[in-house]
This record gives C-alpha cells, structure tokens and sequence, in this order.
C-alpha cells in the first residue's frame, strides 16, 4: 500500500523516512522497540489518543529493541527480528510523526486541548446536576458495555485475570458510578449551618462548587480503576477533566481513549496519553485540582508543580503496608485474607497489598507453613503457570524485583517461591523469612509478589518497627485480643487500618481512601471523591434587620461592654449592657 | 522553653527536632492536655488584655476597640468553642458498611497529623497567630509558630507569654525574618499553616512539597462588593465602611477592595459614603481615636504610589490626605479609575476604595470573574435573582450577602479562599480537621459474629 492509497482512504499520511517507538503485543506480552517506515502492509490506523494502532494485514517486519531493561546501563540492546501478524496489536507511540507533523505541534496540540477545555468549562455547562447525572450514566453505559474490551485490554496490560478484573477494577467503578448518581443530589445540596448571635438573623450555609479544570494523572497498576474513579469524583463535583492515563502500560489508556469520547462529553472530559514530557507539559498548565496516584518521588514533582499556580493536590501514594499477627488471630482465615490482598490484587503490585508481615515469634512456623498450603492451594503446585495470577508489568520493574531477590543478603532466606519466567513476566509468590532490617528489601516498597516475614516479641516492638518507617498507606492488624487491636489503632499512624482483614477498606464508600505523610495527603472514595474536587463556598446571608450600633464608630465602653459579651455567648450580660446596668 | 530572638542564630533543626520528639511521647494526645492548654489560652487573654492592646496599639495603632473585638475577644470565643465541642470532634464517625464484607464495622477517627508550623501575617498579629494554633492543639499536634517580624511589639509578647502559659515543649514561638522562615520551611513538618500573600504562598508549598506536607493557605485577593438599590443604602453604607475602615483600615485580608455599582446608584452612594465616614470618623479623620495607621513605610509609600498614579490621581471623590510621619492616609474614595490602573491590579490592602460603576449586575460578575478568585465576595440586594447568580456564578473563598467581615466570626462556617485565594479552610470544627488526619477503620469479624464498635473514643486515646 503506498502512501497516496493511505490518504485517499482519509487516514494520515505515514511518511517513509521516520522511525518510531512501538510496541508489539502478543499474547499478553509486550515488546518495545522502534520501527522504520515505510510501512508496507498497514490495513487500517486507529487513532487512539496521541497513540497509533495498526492492524497487521500479512507480515510486518519489525526490529525489536528492549528499551533500558538493565539498571544503570539504560542503552538499547537489539534482540532481533520478529514478523508481526494479524494476530498482533501494534501501537505506535506518540513521538512518531505522522503526515509532516512534528513533536513540537504535538506540544502545541497538548496546550490547545487544554485552553479548549477550560473554554468550554467557562461556559459552565458542567455546573446543573442534570449534566453530571448524563456523564455519569455515560461512563456507566460505557463500562457496561465495554466490559469485555476492558478485560482484554487489562490481561494485555498486566496478564490481569479476568476475574481480577472485574473484581477489583470494573465491578468498583461500576459501584461508584451507581452511588454517584443516587448520592449526587444530595452531595450538591447546601449545607444548613447555625450562625452567631452576633449576626443574628441570618442564615449560613455551605454551597459546594466545583473547584474547576482538573488534571487527573493515573497509575499503571490498576490502570482502568484508578483513571476512572478519580473522574467519577471530578464530574460529580461539576469539574472539567483531563485525564492523563500512565504510560507504562498501553492497552487500557489507548481504550480509555477510544470510548470516553464516545461515551462523555467529549468538550470538558478529555484523556492525553503520552509519558514524562506531556505529563511536564500538562504540569506547567495552570489546574484548579490535580489529582495525582502514584510514588512520593514523583508526587513532589507534582506539588512542587502544583505550588506554582497555587493548585491544591490530592496525591495517592503508596508505603510499605505491614500487616501485624497476633498469636491470638484466627490463622488460616487470617492468612486467606492476607494471601488474596497480595497475591490476588495484580500479584502484589498494589498500593494496599501487604508489604511486609510481622508475626508473633511464638507462632512465625506454624504462619509460614500455613502460609505456604494456602498459596498452593489458590495457585497450584507450579504457581508461574497459573492462570489466576497477574504478571509483572514490564521487564524493568521485573529486574527490579529480581535484584530484591538477589541480594545477597536475602536470597538465603527466601523460603518459598522464588521461581520466575523472564519472558513471560512472572515471578512466583515468594515468602522471605527474617529478612535483615536494613536490607532493600524491607527499605523499599517491594510492589510485587514477595513478601518478607519478620518476627517479633508481641505487638510493641511490631509498633517501633512501623514506627521506625514512613507513613503507610494502610496498616493491617491480626488479633482477637480487644487489647492488642486498641494499641494498634492508637499508636500507629497510617492512611487506613484493617483489623482482620486486608483491603476492605478500599472497597468502602463510606470510608475516605487516602494516605498520610509520605502515603500521600487527600482522600477519595463515595462523597469524599466529591469533596476532593468541591470547594466549600461559605455563604452568609443577613438582612437589614438586627442592625447594632455597637459595631460602628465611633466606639464607647458601653458598645465594648455590649460586643464583649456577645462574643462570649453570655446574651444576658449583652442586654443588661445595652441597658446600661452592666459595665 | 527557649525563646529564639532574630539576633540569636535560630537552629530550626533543633526546635523541629524538639517537637518531634515531645510529639513522639505522645503527651499530646489525651484530650486533657489539649483542655489544659486551651484553657491557658483563655487564662492568657484574659490575664494580658491590656498588654495585647498595648501592643497592638504600638504596631498599627490599632484602637483598643478594635483590638478587642477583632482580635483578643475572638481568640477567646474560639479557644472556648474549641474546649466545649473538642470531644464532640474527636469521637469516631461511624459508617455503614457494604453488605458484601458483613459482618464489620467501619468508621473514620481522627488523629494528630504531627508537628505543626504556623506562619502568622502582620495584620492581624494577635489573632492571627493564636487561632490557628488553637486548631493545632486541638488536633493534638506540638506547634511553632513563627510570628511576623513587621509587627514587632505583638511579636515580642506573644514569645514572652506563650512560654509562661504553655507547655514548653510542644508549643514554640519563634520570632524572626526571611531568613529564619526559610530556615524553619526546610524542616520536615507534618502540617504548614500559613496566612499571607499568594507569592510567598507559593515558596511555602514549593517548600512543603520537598517533604509532601500538606499545607493550608490562608491567601487574599481583590475582595469586591456589588451594590443595587434594592437595599437601604444608609445601612449597606455603614456596614461597608465599617468593614474596610473599622477592621484594620483596610488591612485586612477580607476587608471590601472595591465597589462595583449601577451608574445611576454611583453618586448616592458616594453621597452615602460620605456622611457614614464622617459620622464614624468625624470632620478630620486623623483626630479620630477609631482608626489603625498604616503598618510601616514601605506599605505607606506603596499607597501613596497608588493614590499618586495619574489614573488614580484626579478620580479621588474623598479624602486622599496622609501623613508619611504618623503614617496616616485618611479613608479614600476614588471614583472610576481605570480598570487597568495598578490600583485595580492588585489587592489594595489599605483605605482606598474604588467604586466603579458597571452597566448592570452581568457586567459586574464578569468583571468578578475575570480577576483571580477572591477570599470573600460581597453581595448588597435584597434581590432573589442577583443573590442565586451571585452563589452560582461567582467562585470565591465565602461569598457574604448583605454584610462585611461577620462571616469570619460564624464558628460553624469554614474560612478560606479558593485559587489564588488559598487552600484549606479553618475555624471551629474545620480548624480541628485541617490539623488532624481522618484514618479509615475497617474491622472484619474473623468468626463470623457481630463485630461491634470498638470504644476507640477519647477514653482510651
């Protein structure tokens, strides 16, 4: 097919002599690299977002590249010659340049969006509740409708099981979707609230209003959750969005994409993919909220930002999530729900999963037995090939993992687990017993599926040691003793806290989500995602009646006298003053 | 506890180091402390009026009247709303949980976010730097508060008393500059207070992201007024004039910046205006013992500079004399100046105040929102149209109809702007919460019964 063909066919124009980023997905599994035009066998080019999908007609020969999968090295190594197929996805990132277009018109194209969508939100089209309502049931219609795509898109992603899937990323947002539309009338109605007497009569009340243009930087590990639950919050509040889905994985953004224009008013909800330049780019824009999910590292850059435009955050961090178990807890339930929470969310690459347990040394055997029969019970005697875990996201966050697992200092401990499948990303559920404090691994945040126990002498020491660390986003306690649970909650500082469970709290609408010191600050969930995008406007109304002249100048003892009491709520010695009986 | 003058070298490491520790012991915690220092708040005032006047007086000549009802008296009335409803705001909020995970309980309890810095303006030096303070200790947090250098006298007595009333070791005064704020901003902190301007708002989130702090930013901006002539002008004018001249002279960060008036109300109002500032102040304002001066030179020479620009200059309807010496400038009205004239730029914060008249209330809302969301915006109307287009259609921090200032003493309605306004509000119960952090509780039965709410109340924290 040569390139007049392209455009008679009304798509862009894919001039020869450029080379672009790519990937290839195949199975599941995505492989990064660059391709040279020209392109001989393009069938058809879908626009996704700044994105390039082609379907393969009849072989395309690509060269791969692995992009930077060594530490420290970060060149490109040449891995060979692969045919893409029919049976492949191929999306050509952004930086390709497509019918003469240069990067700097996308710069340009990023800016424009923005002015476009704050035009259209001066216009105040997203302020009736009927309009919020119509959003929201579009993005419901759409999840409904889309589910199969969703689920497809999130095993390319991720190898997210598809019941994973729909547990923790379609089913919640379809719940959150559902209570933003029943709550919303309510969430928006003014709230009554009682006046002074010294400015009696009057009434006041707080009127929520939306904050305005949002920016809405999502994370990669639960990519269609954590894209669309913020924007759930963000229209409900009455706010235009642009949503700025993580570059790391590519299937879900480039759906989200596609179907959000189709589903959502297209002139205040808009969706940029791009990675660390257009998110630079966005960053540099005047927000009225940004609302970012991810690290600390890059949540500073953010408030850093943020700061220049005085634009207040929400930033969903993540933490070393420690669980404590008690000797008195319940072990084989406790340890299903340890288990789930952190093989069973994305193979522990989570921001709840538990990131660490400290048990009880009088019963640290008997968990780590246990422990190990109910991972082989939920994944099988061979658990990289089992069907109901996700994989590794990419190739440098498997690396990563595997250097915790290297370390010298750990790999003697590892005492289950521990098998890994470089080409197909998978790394096993791995327990690592008494790992040193100071290690790597007990000082990062593992976000993957190996999780150290450490023991300790009761719930004190399990304390210091959470103590001793960042704010977590989530603490989980294990304990039938009201005693152990009481000091727990008392003295540990987290975002949230389980008490015989892992991960509940994210799934209750009643509870704000959101971390504490470097877990992040700001919460969502339910009205909370309303509020996260609300200000809260005072609003006083008074009349002309109850007009005192002891407010005004000049002033005299007696109009002190008068204002004193009043302050101090004591009304008699207020009238008595007026009177003149009191001095 | 030690008190850090400007000339000694400030070790801001070390005091945030102290505090973190106190805060460690976890003596902040139990709700008789928090009582114990609320109440030595009050024992405070109460014992000092006439200093905290005195030195009011000192700073802006601020008259005793005034320093009393818009400082002194309000803390009070703050600090003793606090004392009464604390354990109201530290019960634990229940919540219902999703019928999937039953049986459980859920609830939301709030706790100290930690160490606390306070930067307080110069305005209000009093209040100013005490009732956010008063949230801190509420919230269960160990405070420094930095007070402002540019009023001195406050300053001083505030370093002086704070260690004689309270605990040392969770609550530190520290007086100083730029030099010892930037010092202090590159501490970690658990919560930044600030009140201020939006540039140096912007330094301190700058500083506060280094170490992902949240921060509350209390800004100001160009707070207008609307006028129509539903309204009985005699009281809307007294009530305006007392707004900007009775509360600091305009210096305040909520005091009205201009007026925006239909063109046939404009020369009643003006009219109005007048006999209001004459029946408050008299003939000659300057002999009037109800009127703060200006801070300082520099604030006195950047009004002078807008009173002396030629858009401004020939527009001035009443007053416009001063006095560089007394740093005096009498209450100002200025009639129309351009609307690109540098006194229509930026916040005036002072006793100027332009009227400009606009064809109807549309044009003034557009006027409104064309300029950077405001603190407070100011409705004077009886009319229920205008008061419905003013709510929806306005964005700013509160939003008064028919009054100046008295939202700021309404205990029940947060105060904070919005934008270039500031973020985060404060007073009454919102001042408990923006120091506090609210923790997520979610407890799962392991066996299968009831699992109840636990007494995580303030009798065990």
């Amino acid at each position: 097919m040569t390139t007049t063909s392209l455009a008679l066919a009304g798509l862009p124009i894919v001039t020869p002599d450029h080379s672009s980023q790519f990937v290839l997905r195949r199975n599941g599994t995505a492989c990064h690299g660059r391709i040279a035009f020209p392109t001989r066998v393009v069938a058809g080019l879908v626009r996704a977002g700044r994105g390039y999908a082609f379907s393969v007609q009849g072989d395309l020969e690509l060269q791969l590249r692995r992009r930077s999968c060594n530490f420290g090295r970060g060149g490109k190594e040449s891995v060979g010659v692969s045919q893409a197929s029919a049976a492949d996805v191929v999306v050509v990132k952004d930086d390709m340049k497509v019918g003469g277009r240069s990067a700097d018109h996308g710069d340009e194209r990023v800016l424009q969006l923005v002015a476009e969508v704050r035009e259209a939100y001066m216009t105040m089209r997203t302020k009736p509740a009927e309009w919020r309502v119509q959003q929201l049931k579009g993005l419901l219609r759409m999840v409904i409708e889309s589910e199969s795509e969703i689920v497809e898109a999130l095993y390319a992603d991720l190898g997210k099981p598809a019941h994973e899937s729909y547990m923790s990323e379609i089913s919640l947002v379809k719940s959150s979707c559902k209570l933003a539309i029943k709550e919303l009338k309510k969430w928006m109605a003014p709230q009554r609230v009682s006046g002074s007497m010294i400015t009696f009569p009057s009434s006041a009340s707080i009127v929520a209003e939306p904050l305005g243009v949002t920016l809405v930087i999502s994370a990669w590990n639960f990519p269609f959750l954590l894209s669309v639950d913020p924007l759930i919050g963000a229209i409900s509040a009455g706010c235009a969005v642009v949503l700025k889905p993580s570059e790391v994985v590519y299937a879900t953004p480039a759906l989200l994409a596609k179907l959000i224009p189709l589903y959502m008013d297209n002139s205040v909800i808009r969706v940029v993919e791009g990675g660390v330049a257009e998110t630079t780019l966005l960053l540099e824009q005047k927000w009225d909220k940004i609302f970012y999910t991810g690290n600390p590292k890059v949540g500073r850059i953010v408030m850093a930002a943020a700061s220049k435009h005085l634009t207040p955050v929400t930033l969903e961090l993540g933490g070393k999530c420690p669980v404590y178990f008690d000797r008195s807890a319940n072990l084989k339930v406790g340890l299903r729900r340890i288990a789930q929470g952190k093989w069973g969310n994305n193979n522990g690459q989570a921001c709840i999963s538990p990131d660490y347990i400290l048990v009880d040394e009088s019963i640290a055997s008997e968990l780590v037995d246990n422990l190990k029969e109910i991972i082989e019970t939920f994944y099988g005697k061979n658990p990289i090939s089992s069907t109901n875990l996700s994989r590794i996201v990419n190739t440098k966050h498997y690396l990563r993992l595997i250097s915790f697992l290297e370390d010298p200092q750990i790999c003697s401990k590892i005492v289950h687990g521990g098998e890994r499948d470089e080409k197909k990303l998978y790394i096993a559920p791995t327990l690592v017993c008494d790992a040193l404090m100071d290690s790597f691994l007990m000082s990062e945040e593992i976000f993957g599926p190996i999780l150290p126990i450490i023991k300790v002498q009761g719930e004190q020491e399990a304390i210091d040691i959470i103590n001793a660390r960042p704010k977590p986003l989530a603490a989980y306690v294990f304990t039938t003793n009201k005693a152990v649970e009481e000091r727990m909650v008392k003295n540990v500082s987290s975002g949230g806290m389980v008490v015989n469970d892992t991960v509940m709290h994210f799934v209750n609408p009643g509870l704000p989500f959101g971390g504490v010191g470097e877990s992040g600050m700001g919460s969502y969930h339910g009205k909370f995602s309303f509020d996260a995008f609300s200000h809260k406007k005072a609003v006083l109304y008074r009349t002309s009646l109850g007009d005192f002249p002891a407010r005004y100048p000049p002033f005299t003892t007696k109009k002190q006298n008068f204002l004193r009491c009043v302050l101090d709520g004591d009304y008699i010695g207020a009238i008595l003053s007026l009177t003149g009986l009191k001095k | 506890m030690t008190i850090i003058k400007p000339h000694s070298v400030l070790d801001a490491a070390k005091v945030a180091s102290c505090l973190r520790e106190t805060f460690r012991t976890g003596r902040t915690r139990p709700s008789n402390w928090r009582l114990e220092q609320l109440h030595a708040i009050v024992k405070l005032i109460e014992e000092n009026e006439d200093e905290i006047c005195r030195a009011l007086f000192a700073d802006l000549h601020k008259p005793r009247h005034e320093a009393l009802t818009m400082e002194s008296l309000v803390v009070t009335a703050s600090a003793k709303h606090a004392i009464k409803n604390l354990n109201k705001w530290r019960a634990p909020v229940k919540k219902e949980t999703p019928y999937i995970v039953w049986p459980a309980s859920a609830f939301i309890l709030p706790e100290p976010l930690g160490v606390a810095f306070v930067i307080a303006p110069w305005n209000f030096p009093f209040l100013l730097a005490v009732d956010p303070v008063i949230g801190a200790i509420a919230a269960g947090c160990t405070v420094c508060l930095k007070t402002s250098e540019v009023t001195p006298a406050t300053s001083e007595l505030l370093s002086t008393l704070v260690p004689k009333y309270l605990d040392n070791d969770a609550i530190k005064v520290v007086e100083g500059g730029v030099p010892e704020v930037t010092a202090l901003l590159e501490q970690k902190w658990d919560k930044i207070f600030y009140t201020g301007n939006p540039k140096v708002g912007r330094i301190v989130m700058g500083a506060a992201a280094k170490h992902l702090t949240p921060v509350t930013l209390e800004l100001g901006g160009k707070c207008p007024v609307f006028i129509d002539d539903t309204v009985d002008l005699q009281l809307a004018s007294r009530r305006i004039m007392a707004g900007k001249y009775g509360s600091n002279s305009g210096q305040a960060c909520i005091s009205p910046d201009y007026i925006l008036v239909e063109e046939h109300l404009a020369p009643k109002l003006i009219k109005q205006f007048r006999s209001t500032l004459v029946e408050f102040f008299g003939e000659d304002p300057r002999t009037s013992k109800d009127l703060s001066r200006i801070v300082n030179k520099n604030h006195f020479q950047r009004l002078s500079r807008l009173l002396d620009d030629p858009a401004t200059a020939d527009r001035i309807v009443h007053g416009g004399e001063r006095d560089e010496d007394s740093l005096y400038i009498a209450p100002t009205l200025i009639e129309d100046p351009a609307l690109d004239s540098p006194i229509m730029a930026d916040e005036i914060f002072g006793p100027l105040l332009p009227i400009i008249t606009v064809r109807n209330v549309n044009a003034a809302i557009d006027l409104i929102n064309d300029k950077p969301k405001a603190l407070v915006v100011h409705l004077f109307s009886t009319n229920k149209d205008y008061v419905k287009m003013f709510t929806e259609e306005t964005s700013s921090g509160g939003l008064v109809m028919n009054d100046c200032i008295m939202q700021f003493i309404v205990p029940e309605l947060p105060f904070g702007g919005v934008g270039e306004s500031g973020t985060g509000a404060y007073h009454g119960k919102a001042s408990f919460d923006t120091f506090s952090h609210f923790k997520s509780i979610f407890n799962k039965s392991q066996s299968g019964r009831f699992a109840k709410l636990r007494p995580y109340g303030v009798c065990v924290l």
